[in-house]
């Protein structure tokens, strides 16, 4: 027991005395380690940050009817995959309600031949060479189902989603289409909970001058800036529109948005009114779907080309991964009636954009370890020089190198211990400092962090120490003792 | 079996191109006071470093205590250190963050267990009881050296090895430390003193004397007169 206090005793006695090598030390593994604590922390939460960012770009899930599914697949067309980014929402809707989709039927029989049949009922239909394919009350959407996306598996990955119905409609001259939507919907769960949601939050890069659009005001709608260019158009202007059905309706124009798409020459109203004019009420034909994953690897694309393909275990981890294609699964399991596509480019984007962005924060994260580790070399080495007599003459008395090497490490981990403790506090501040500065929210923080730190300061102080021990277990008390 | 503590049998030390010892026999008898005397480079550092198993000869053997140092790992040379031998230095070498008392008790520790109670003695006996709470800067030289004699008989070695141990004392504090010596050599205790002042090795039994790596003369106490320049180089 004397032994371990006269241990204590040196060590405390000699870390009193370098106090300012040992505050080196200390500050040195606390810079390593505070950058560390912060790139890491802020790679943790990089996933949901990016993917929050990434979110703002738009859906990466597009939900249709199984039956318009086929459609498109029929054609080998990809819009619809790439429909919910809002630049093909004319030639997913064209196809969706019958008109002409010059680049569907274009593909399916090779000649740009569409025609619109079904006006009266809202049925529509894309002429091939055997025929006519038309769109039923099958091809389209219960809007009052739509909830249960919200009751899915990985429900609070779900951030937005919103329906889309489209339609045809005679707008002054023009023909135009009008796409009806929720803005901004509440809708109550069964589960008791209520969650918002709709295109406002998904179309967040649009532009808007006037107000948003109402769910509870259905004859106001937001006009798009080149429609508006072209009509004259301003908020409070007055539009009026005549559907399909020939049922004509006086529009409020509460604000002018640009989306920089197709949507520019178009109206975006209340689902209410899309379905009134196009004489589908309750219904409606796509919806896009914003939710948070994974970044995609061989596991999740094996299950998206198979899931059968998986075992147990796999398909266990794939189901219980946010994965955008366990997502997709999820959303068809509790929807039997749709196809779930993802969006592949947001999808795709996201995933490298998270790979590269955690693997250079990796990279950056060694590198500052390894920078602390040859400064703290330098100290310790310089450390044990300066005492090479004291050490020596341990030697002389009967220490084993074991025993001097625990005293030089323990007044090292010591020093690193304290250093570390600093530099995670630090850390953590500067983790926020780069949430608030880069993505304008707070950083979470991740405990995993602190067993990783713990490992960081091991880690550092013995490879940093390394040279220095290897240097006083070579130390020969001759050489010291005898300053003759 | 030779009943001598030490054997030094045709020891060499070679340096390079340097021969620092060459064929050095000599042997100790328990209880005997050996003085080894000689001009600077007559290589009586390097015999006691190989006699105090912090160096190894190039050459030869030494049987210490009936073992063969030739034969022992770099963990038994150690361990011998620890457990046989006690160490007197010219400029003292005590760890400065450290009392009095805790530099005798650091030997304590690296030996077996501590106890400061016999620390404590080990300190009264060189004269120092009231300074054991003492650091060293605050101890004068003659003070430091009675320490470090304390330290180097804390664990009762089967033999001490002072090199130059008054070499940076004055007068009273030689004799304080030569008194010392001589209380253990009435106790039976075995001392090698390395030493070029022959006012120092007239204390002892026995003197040796090197010269140019090679033992010049090995005499009684008796029978030593002052080997002509030794005691004018430093």
């Amino acid at each position: 027991m004397r032994g371990v206090r006269v241990f204590f005793k040196m060590l405390i006695r000699a870390l009193a005395r370098q106090k300012r090598k040992h505050l080196m030390i200390a500050f040195t593994v606390g810079l390593g380690v505070s950058l560390a604590t912060a790139m890491l922390g802020v790679m943790f939460d990089v996933g949901d940050k990016v993917n929050q960012e990434l979110k703002s770009y738009g859906a990466n899930l597009s939900v249709v009817p199984k039956g318009a599914s086929m459609l498109g697949d029929l054609y080998q067309s990809r819009e619809i995959d790439s429909g919910a980014d809002g630049k093909a929402n004319g030639q997913v809707d064209g196809r969706a309600d019958g008109r002409a989709s010059g680049r569907a039927d274009g593909k399916a029989n090779g000649r740009a031949s569409g025609r619109a049949d079904g006006k009266a009922n809202g049925r529509v239909s894309g002429r091939a060479d055997d025929g006519t394919i038309s769109l039923d009350d099958n091809d389209y959407l219960p809007e009052d189902q739509l909830y249960k996306i919200k009751m899915i598996f990985w429900a609070y990955n779900i951030v937005d989603f919103a329906p889309y119905l489209t339609v045809e409609v005679q707008a002054g001259d023009q023909t135009v289409p009008l796409t009806g939507t929720w803005f901004n919907r509440t809708i109550n769960l069964p589960t008791g909970e209520s969650v918002t949601t709709g295109m406002m939050a998904l179309k967040s890069w649009w532009t808007l001058n006037g107000a948003p659009g109402d769910d509870g005001a259905p004859l106001k709608a937001l006009v798009g800036s080149e429609l508006a260019k072209r009509q004259n158009l301003a908020p409070g202007s007055r539009l009026s529109v005549k559907g399909p059905n020939g049922l004509s309706r006086e529009l409020t124009v509460a604000g002018v948005f640009h989306s920089g798409g197709e949507e520019d020459n178009g109206i975006v109203s209340t689902l209410a009114l899309a379905q009134e004019l196009a004489d589908r009420p309750g219904l409606v034909q796509r919806v896009e779907v914003s939710a948070l994953t994974t970044p995609e690897n061989e596991l999740a694309r094996r299950a998206a080309l198979n899931p059968g393909s998986l075992s147990r275990v796999e398909w266990d981890t794939w189901y219980c991964t946010a994965y955008i294609s366990s997502i997709a699964y999820q959303i068809e399991e509790i929807l039997p009636m749709v196809r779930v596509k993802p969006i592949l480019r947001v999808a795709q984007s996201e995933g490298a954009i998270l790979e590269k962005t955690q693997l250079m924060i990796v990279i950056l994260t060694i590198l500052t370890l390894l920078c602390s580790a040859l400064a703290i070399s330098n100290l310790v080495t310089a450390n044990v020089m300066e005492r090479s007599v004291e050490i020596g003459l341990m030697k002389a008395l009967g220490a084993s190198g074991l025993a001097i090497t625990a005293l030089v490490l323990a007044e090292i981990l010591v020093a690193s211990c304290f250093g570390g403790l600093a530099g995670y506090l630090v850390g953590l501040g500067l983790a926020q400092l780069i949430g608030l500065t880069v993505f304008g929210s707070w950083v979470a923080v991740k405990l995993a962090v602190i067993p990783i730190g713990a490992l960081m300061v091991l880690a550092v102080s013995l490879a940093g120490s390394l040279p220095a021990l290897r240097a006083l277990l070579r130390l020969k008390p001759t050489e010291v003792l005898h300053g003759r | 079996m030779s009943d001598n503590i030490l054997d030094v049998i045709d020891v060499s030390k070679i340096y390079g191109p340097v021969k620092a010892l060459q064929n050095v026999s000599l042997s100790v008898r328990p209880g005997e006071w050996l003085a080894i005397m000689g001009p600077s480079g007559s290589g009586k550092t390097t015999l006691m470093n190989i006699v105090g198993c912090l160096d190894s000869p190039s050459l030869g053997r030494v049987i210490l205590d009936g073992l063969g140092l030739d034969q022992l790992t770099a963990g038994e040379l150690t361990a011998i250190r620890r457990e046989a031998i006690g160490l007197i230095f010219q400029q003292f070498h005590l760890i400065g963050y450290l009392n009095a008392l805790e530099n005798v008790m650091v030997a304590q520790y690296y030996h077996s267990l501590v106890d400061e109670a016999e620390a404590l003695e080990a300190l009264a006996k060189v004269g120092l009881a009231d300074r054991a709470k003492h650091l060293p800067r605050q101890l004068s030289g003659g003070e430091q050296q009675r320490v470090c004699v304390a330290r180097a008989l804390i664990n009762h070695p089967k033999l001490l090895l002072a090199d130059e141990p008054t070499g940076n004392l004055d007068e009273t504090n030689e004799g304080l430390v030569m008194d010392i010596l001589h209380g253990l050599h009435r106790q039976g205790g075995t001392i090698i003193v390395v030493t070029h002042s022959p006012e120092v090795a007239q204390h002892a039994e026995r003197v040796v004397v090197l010269e140019h790596g090679r033992v010049a003369s090995d005499s009684r106490g008796a029978d030593f007169s002052d080997p002509s320049g030794a005691s004018q180089t430093a």
